[in-house]
This record gives structure tokens, C-alpha cells and sequence, in this order.
């Protein structure tokens, strides 16, 4: 009895049905959540769908914002880039740092970690002093380190010339500028990956280290083989993020080596992209140059997922 | 293989910070703790006076309610918990400073424990690989570890891909590699459903015939410890309440936390009079008088126990109905199958009585009066100031 008068009310239902990729919907649902959609869509498509397809465009003109020329020129913004000696040894310099931050990065926070994992006295302490430099702005810490550096003034030359070594020109010579803003950035960022690996380490369950102490695993034993393997979604994490980070770097550098440092030893890609468009106003060839630093952080990362990926771990 | 020694160990886990500033807290909010341990200055004592000789490849079973102190004792015997006081000895070495993986001990973790980016394999291999043992040889004696505990199938799985049974299975057996001098096991059963319980005890029993080592394993369940245990180890708010086969625990319980413990369904008690009368003791109930068994005589009359009011044990499989005797009131009674359980209120108690099928010619109702008796070796006296067994103490 009570089947039929439901039935009847199903049918007339069937016409406000919409069919969308494979599936039915209720006509006012679908409408209702359009609704829902189109602010935060609207917002995605003028500040970021547009911009990058604008990028696309102007990467194949040679827009200038001095001359306000704007000619279609095909692919000439990149034969000249690939031809241009700036753009191969800034991005030679974007290369030597990133792989040396990447690599200097990911080995100290991981080891600051496990030390910081251990039940030391003043553990809390130590863990925000690694983490207060993430929290100051780049700039400001920017400018406290051109001091440090300072070859006249700067404490770390006095430091050296108390124990008796030779002081160094720091930011102010091609060999050593590049290091030295390494050495800030790490100093700089290292923190926040401690806490990430940290986080990671005192999530592994007591048992797992019980258990590989009871099968007569030394310390170094148990990190390499039970604790490090473990660790492995954070770690992928970390290089990941750190790949973008570091081919993204611009602030630190151009604060503390304006204009590409001591005989453009420290202008890196970004740095290279901001000169071509505002120094020069060759918005053109910034935009080339742009989509190719794209194409490579894409590439480099899709490469490290795949490396990554099949060795992840569930800890239940 | 090995003796393992426990001499008067004690264990007190300090307080941290916090446990100080919340501990006033509880006291007010929850005044009714299910454990009493001792708190003292420097901390909770878990466990205390803790003392006992384990004879190589003997099965020592630690029972007892939860927060008793039966883990502590045994991460104390593996390392992974630091002695506080008192002293271990392993193969008769002092083992108190010596690292866990100096021990040549294996556990078996109630949560199994298995290396979640390894194999089955790598698992169980992990300990050989890491003394270092030839390649053929791990592989022989993986092998034959999974052989015995079934589980041949799943060596290249990982053990998120496994039940619970197996895991279980895989646990023992990266722990029956090694071949250990000590097996600990942390009530490595109460994580599987009740049947898989019931094969892995008995698969347990098996195993432990055929790797022949020393075993010492915890437990909360009285079945487990009964049908495990070479000895059994009864404890109670870190302290030992008894040692002794499973027939001594079970036959003369030490005190009345033993009697209530061990035992399914648990012992009845009640206010009874025990009266001596020269050599002779009775035990008199609602107008009932036993005399007790000439063992318990003897024992009682050697340590010059007197007339008094006591607290009579008597188990419900150990009482009869009679057509006189104690007057019990029917509450309930459960059809078990081989026996019937009557649920009575007899001299002012809670009492089961257990009627085998085979007399319980007559259909028991509510609220029917049935008379029972008990025999006079079956009868346990406690002393009503101490609670202990006045044969024993
Ligand atoms: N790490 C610890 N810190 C403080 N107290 C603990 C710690 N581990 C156990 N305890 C306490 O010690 C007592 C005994 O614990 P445990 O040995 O785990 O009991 P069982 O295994 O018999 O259930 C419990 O009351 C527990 O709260
Ligand atoms: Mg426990």
C-alpha cells in the first residue's frame, strides 16, 4: 500500500534530474552549488587562470613596458634566452644553491631533529631557538645578517680575528657571497623543517624502537633502518617543498646583494626574471624565462614524487 | 635458555611536571581509583618487593587486573624500563645495566610491533641480518619459523596486508628466530576475537614444546595463566600475591584476592564460624557444620589458629544440592549446557552454585528455595583482619 503513492511522487521528480559526468543530480542542488562555487572560481580565475595564461601570451611577444611596444615575435624570447649568458649562469647559480641548500637543509634539520628527539634538558628551548629565525620577516633578518657579514664592522669577522683566522669579504666578493647567503638561508629556514621531522620522529610509536632495541639494533641501526624508513612521507615532503623554495629564492638576494652581487655571483633565476622585466622592461623575455623556470621546479618535482612514491609508509 | 632471576625489584616511575600539578586535581574529582598503588616522594611504585627464580625453559605466567604492575616487571626484565631498585640476573649475570639489545632477549608486543616498511621476511629476518648471520642461514631459519606457525603464504606481504591472527603469527616468529635465551610476551592474545584466542593458546602450548626456552608471559586472563603456566604469578597494586603451580593457586589460594581471582566463575564467600574443638576444626554456615578436610586440620592446628569468625571460600563447582543444608533463594538460573548455574541469595550473599546436567533432574525456577552443602577439602579460610589463607599464614 504505501509503495504506491511514493512512486507516484518519484515520477514527477524525474524531470528536475540533470545528468552531469555519468551521474544524475537534482536540478536546484547542481544550481544551489554553482552557487557555491563562483565566488572562490572568479576569484582563482582573475588572480591566478588569467595572469599564467597572460604569461603564456606575452612570453611570445616582446612586450616592452618602457617602450609600450607589443609585436608578436614567435619563439625569439627563447633562442635569446638560451643564447644569453646571463640566463645560463644565473641559472647555474640557481642550481649550485639549490642543490647545495636542499642538500645542507634537509641533512641538518634531520640531524637536529633526532638530537632534539632524544631527552635532553632544555629541549624546549632548543626547539624555539631553531624555530624563532622562521617566524622573523626575510627582510629584517636580511639586514641584520648584511651586519654580521659586515667585513669591517660585522661581528663574525671579529669573531674570526679573535681566533686568530684570517677574516673574510662575506657578501662583498664572487667566491663567498653566494656561500654566504646559503649560510643565512639555512639559518634562516632550517627550523621549520626541524619541527616537520621532529613532529615526524615523535610520531613513531615507542614499540617499533623497543622492538628494533630487543632484535639488537644499535642507535645508528635503529635510525637508518626503522626510524629513517619511516620518516620517508616527511622527508619526500621537505625535498619537495624545498626544491620550489629554493628555485623560487628572491628577497634574501636582493637585499643583501642587490643588482646580482660581486660579478653577478649571486644572481639566480628569479633575480635574473625581475631584472629582464623592471630593470630592463623586457616584460617579454621576463615571461620566457618565467614558464622555463616553471617547466623545470614541474619537472624536478614530478621526479621526485615518482623516486619517492612507491616507498611510502603507513604507520597504524 | 636461560634462569632468570628476580631479586626484591622495585620500580617507581617519578612524576613528570604535569602529573604533580594534576595529581591534587584528582584526588578531589575522583576519589574511587580501581588501582592502589603506593605514591610516594619520588613517584608512583609500580612495582615493589618483586622476587623470584625462574628456572631455565620454565613457562612463568604474570596474571593479574589491569595496572598491576605485570608489564613493568617484564620491560624491567627486557631492559626497556630502568630497575629503580633491586637487582636481575640473566644465565646468572647481572643484567641490571645491560642494554636491551645486549640481553639476547625477544618480546612479543601485545600490539604486535611489526616493522610497517618490511616484509613478513624482512621482519623476521631483521634481528639475523643484524648479528649478522649468513645470508642461507636467515633464509633457512625464516623458513622454517614460518613453516611452523603457518605463515609461508605471506613472507613477501607487508603486515598491513595481514589479520590480526597473522600478524600475531608473525610476531612470534620474529621472535622465535633468534632462537632468544628469554621469550617475553605481553598478553600477546588479548588484541584477537575469542576464538582466535582459544587456537592461538593452544598453538602457544605447541610452540613452546618445540623451541624449548624460557618463557615468561603476561596476562590479565586467569584462563590463559592456568592453562600456560608451569608457575603462575599472581599480582595485585604492584605487589606478588602468590606463586605457585596452577593447581596450588587454584586448590589453596593465598588470600582472598587470589581465591577471587583465580577461578571461573569466581569463588563464593561468606560470613561463616570456624571452631576448633581440640584437633578437630569445623566451619559452621546457616546452622551447617563441615568439618574440614584432615590436611587443612593438621595445617591449621600447626599454626594454632583459633575459634573465630572467618570468611569461608567455597567454589561453585565444589558446592551440591542436598535436600538439607544451606537455604538458598533462586535468582536466576543460566542453562550452560553440561551444567545449570544457579544464580541464589544464600546467608545474606551472592552465591552461583553449579548443578551438572545430569542431576539437575528438576526445572529450576525464580524465587524457589533450594538447600546446598560443600565438602570439607573444598572449604577456604581466610582470616577476616588479613584476608589470608589461615593455613598458610
Ligand atoms: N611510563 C609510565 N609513567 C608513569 N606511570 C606508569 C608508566 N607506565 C606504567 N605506569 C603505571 O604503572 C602501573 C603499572 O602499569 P603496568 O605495568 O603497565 O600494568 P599492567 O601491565 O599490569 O596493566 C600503572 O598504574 C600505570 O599507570
Ligand atoms: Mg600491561
Amino acid at each position: 500500500m504505501s509503495s504506491v503513492p511514493s512512486a507516484q511522487k518519484a515520477a514527477p521528480a524525474k524531470k528536475n534530474k540533470i545528468r552531469l559526468f555519468g551521474r544524475e543530480y537534482q536540478t536546484n542542488e547542481v544550481l544551489v552549488s554553482i552557487l557555491f562555487i563562483v565566488p572562490t572560481l572568479a576569484f582563482m580565475v582573475f588572480t591566478f587562470i588569467l595572469p599564467v595564461i597572460d604569461v603564456v601570451e606575452l612570453s611570445f611577444t616582446n612586450f616592452n613596458l618602457k617602450t609600450r611596444t607589443l609585436n608578436y615575435i614567435k619563439l625569439d624570447n627563447y633562442k635569446y634566452l638560451l643564447g644569453e649568458e646571463d640566463f645560463w649562469k644565473s641559472l647555474l647559480n640557481t642550481v649550485k644553491y639549490s642543490a647545495m641548500k636542499l642538500t645542507l637543509d634537509t641533512a641538518l634539520a634531520l640531524f637536529l631533529a633526532v638530537l632534539l628527539d632524544k631527552n635532553i634538558k632544555g629541549k624546549k628551548f632548543f626547539r624555539s631557538s631553531f624555530f624563532a629565525p622562521v617566524v622573523v620577516p626575510m627582510v629584517a633578518s636580511s639586514l641584520i645578517w648584511i651586519w654580521f657579514y659586515d667585513p669591517n664592522v660585522g661581528p663574525f669577522n671579529q669573531i674570526l680575528g679573535w681566533l686568530g683566522l684570517p677574516g673574510s669579504q662575506w657578501l662583498y666578493h664572487e667566491s663567498s657571497a653566494l656561500w654566504s647567503i646559503l649560510l643565512f638561508s639555512l639559518w634562516k629556514g632550517v627550523g621549520y623543517n626541524v619541527i616537520l621531522f621532529l613532529s615526524g620522529l615523535q610520531n613513531i610509536p615507542d614499540s617499533y624502537t623497543e622492538a628494533a632495541k630487543l632484535d639488537g639494533a644499535s642507535e645508528w641501526k635503529l635510525f637508518w633502518k626503522v626510524k629513517f624508513p619511516l620518516l620517508r612521507p616527511i622527508t619526500s615532503f621537505v625535498i619537495m617543498m624545498g626544491i620550489i623554495n629554493s628555485f623560487k629564492v628572491f628577497a634574501e638576494f636582493n637585499v643583501m646583494t642587490p643588482d646580482g652581487g660581486p660579478l653577478g655571483s649571486t644572481k639566480l633565476i628569479v633575480s635574473y626574471i625581475y631584472e629582464l622585466a623592471f630593470t630592463n622592461g623586457r616584460m617579454g623575455r621576463a615571461c620566457a624565462c618565467a614558464l622555463m623556470l616553471f617547466a623545470l621546479i614541474f619537472v624536478l618535482t614530478q621526479f621526485q614524487s615518482l623516486v619517492g612514491a612507491h616507498k611510502t609508509v603507513d604507520i597504524d | 635458555m636461560a634462569s632468570v632471576e628476580l631479586k626484591n625489584i622495585k620500580k617507581i616511575y617519578p612524576f613528570s611536571g604535569e602529573d604533580k600539578k594534576s595529581k591534587k586535581k584528582n584526588k578531589d574529582a575522583a576519589p574511587e581509583k580501581k588501582v592502589n598503588l603506593q605514591i610516594t616522594d619520588e613517584g608512583v611504585v609500580a612495582v615493589q618487593e618483586f622476587s623470584l627464580d625462574i628456572a631455565d625453559k620454565e613457562f612463568i605466567v604474570l596474571v593479574g587486573p589491569s595496572g598491576c604492575g605485570k608489564s613493568t616487571t617484564l620491560r624491567m626484565v627486557a631492559g626497556l624500563e630502568e630497575i629503580t631498585a633491586g637487582e636481575l640476573y640473566i644465565d646468572g649475570k647481572f643484567m641490571n645495566d645491560v642494554a636491551p639489545k645486549d640481553r639476547d632477549i625477544a618480546m612479543v608486543f601485545q600490539n604486535y610491533a611489526l616493522y610497517p616498511h618490511m616484509t613478513v621476511f624482512e621482519n623476521m629476518a631483521f634481528s639475523l641480518k643484524l648479528q649478522k648471520v649468513d645470508k642461507k642461514e636467515i633464509e633457512r631459519r625464516v623458513r622454517e619459523a614460518a613453516e611452523i606457525l603457518d605463515i609461508t603464504d605471506y613472507l613477501e606481504r607487508k603486515p598491513k596486508a595481514l589479520s590480526g591472527g597473522q600478524r600475531q603469527r608473525v610476531a612470534i616468529g620474529r621472535a622465535i628466530v633468534r632462537d632468544p635465551k628469554v621469550m617475553l610476551m605481553d598478553e600477546p592474545l588479548s588484541n584477537l576475537d575469542a576464538k582466535l584466542r582459544n587456537e592461538m593458546r593452544a598453538e602457544i602450548i605447541k610452540l613452546r614444546q618445540r623451541i624449548n626456552t624460557t618463557f615468561i608471559y603476561v596476562t590479565h586472563d586467569q584462563t590463559e595463566a592456568m592453562t600456560l603456566g608451569d608457575r603462575i604469578v599472581i599480582m595485585k597494586d604492584g605487589f606478588i600475591q602468590q606463586i605457585g603451580t596452577p593447581q596450588d593457586v587454584f586448590n589453596h589460594p593465598a588470600n582472598l584476592f587470589v581465591a577471587g581471582f583465580i577461578g571461573m566463575p569466581v569463588m563464593n564467600f561468606f560470613d561463616a564460624e570456624l571452631i576448633r574443638e581440640g584437633d578437630k576444626f569445623f566451619v559452621e554456615l546457616d546452622g551447617e557444620k563441615v568439618e574440614l578436610a584432615p590436611d587443612k586440620e593438621e595445617r591449621l592446628a600447626k599454626r594454632n589458629v583459633q575459634s573465630q569468625t572467618v570468611t569461608l571460600g567455597v567454589r561453585p563447582e565444589h558446592t551440591a544440592i542436598a535436600d538439607k543444608g544451606i537455604e538458598a533463594v533462586i535468582d536466576v538460573a543460566e542453562m550452560m549446557g553440561s551444567s545449570v548455574h544457579l544464580h541464589v541469595t544464600a546467608a545474606g550473599r551472592d552465591v552461583i552454585i553449579i548443578v551438572p546436567t545430569a542431576d539437575a533432574s528438576v526445572d529450576y525456577r525464580i524465587g524457589d528455595r533450594v538447600h546446598f552443602t560443600f565438602g570439607g577439602r573444598v572449604a577456604h579460610i581466610f582470616s577476616k583482619e588479613t584476608d589470608r589463607n589461615l593455613e598458610f599464614d
